[in-house]
């Protein structure tokens, strides 16, 4: 089970995930990702502090939009994930495709650098 | 020792499975990052079944079994009854044409490959049952309360 909210602050769209992504789940993450990304919005920060899950289809929701929000110009960084989620990125190597950082200030600055 | 569970094909019991590993591997000595790495490799191993051997037809069952040996590590079993899966055929693919071709899935089986030690599929004459085996060595130790 997984709940997405969408905030939104100033110029940043930020997704707060709770719960687990796995193979039933992950159409509801799919969903709010895509009202995100065709928002408008150029700034897209993702809260991972209670994701406590995520299986190959959540990771392939953040993996099906990298094009897209490379060619719409928008900056997306995950932030606040646990260690045990964040080695999931890790071995597929998307760690380094993606922007991660530890704290929601760290993420807005990151997002403005990009 | 060995611990057994018995659930349908259908995709929202995979929080089921996830919760019996998670519990049972909670009575011994191992770290929360490898505990969610095995539940990580058998919940995309089970969903690949489900989804491609039994079409999410929640009357088809899949029996887990875990089987945990101080010295040897932790396998689970995963029995079914449906359509043979021929690992020989599963190309790992390449992450980049998978971002160009906007594709939300096909790393199940590679996060699989890259967590376990040994993957088998096998067929247990005496069950009559497809069997896909996952090992890693692992030590593995039970807690003392």
């Amino acid at each position: 089970m997984v709940t997405v909210t969408a905030e939104f602050i100033e110029n940043y769209y930020l997704i707060i995930i709770n719960g687990e992504v796995d193979a039933s789940s992950s159409i509801h993450l799919d969903k709010a990702f895509q009202e995100a990304v065709q928002s408008g919005y150029k700034k897209i920060l993702v809260d991972c502090k209670n994701l406590q899950y995520i299986s190959s289809a959540g990771l392939g929701v953040f993996i099906s939009y990298i094009d897209e929000i490379e060619s719409k110009n928008i900056k997306l960084v995950l932030f606040n994930m646990s260690e045990k989620v964040y080695k999931v990125f890790e071995i597929l190597g998307l760690h380094k495709i993606l922007s991660i950082t530890d704290t929601e200030e760290k993420a807005k600055v990151l997002t403005d650098e990009l | 020792m060995n611990y057994k569970f018995k659930v349908g094909c259908s995709k929202n019991k995979l929080q089921s499975i996830r919760q019996f590993i998670q519990q049972t591997l909670d009575n011994y000595s191992i770290s929360e990052v490898d505990k969610c790495q095995l539940v990580l490799a058998v919940d995309e191993m089970c969903a690949n079944l489900m989804i491609h051997s039994h079409h999410c037809n929640a009357e088809k069952k899949l029996e887990l079994s875990i089987t945990i040996e101080n010295d040897e590590g932790i396998t689970f079993e995963i029995f079914d009854q449906g359509k043979a899966f021929n690992i020989l055929e599963y190309k790992d693919p390449q992450l980049e044409h998978i971002i160009k071709q906007k594709r939300k899935g096909g790393l199940g089986i590679l996060l699989v490959k890259r967590i376990m030690d040994l993957i088998e599929f096998d067929y247990d004459a005496n069950k009559k049952l497809n069997v896909c085996r996952l090992h890693k060595f692992i030590p593995i130790k039970e807690q003392k309360e």
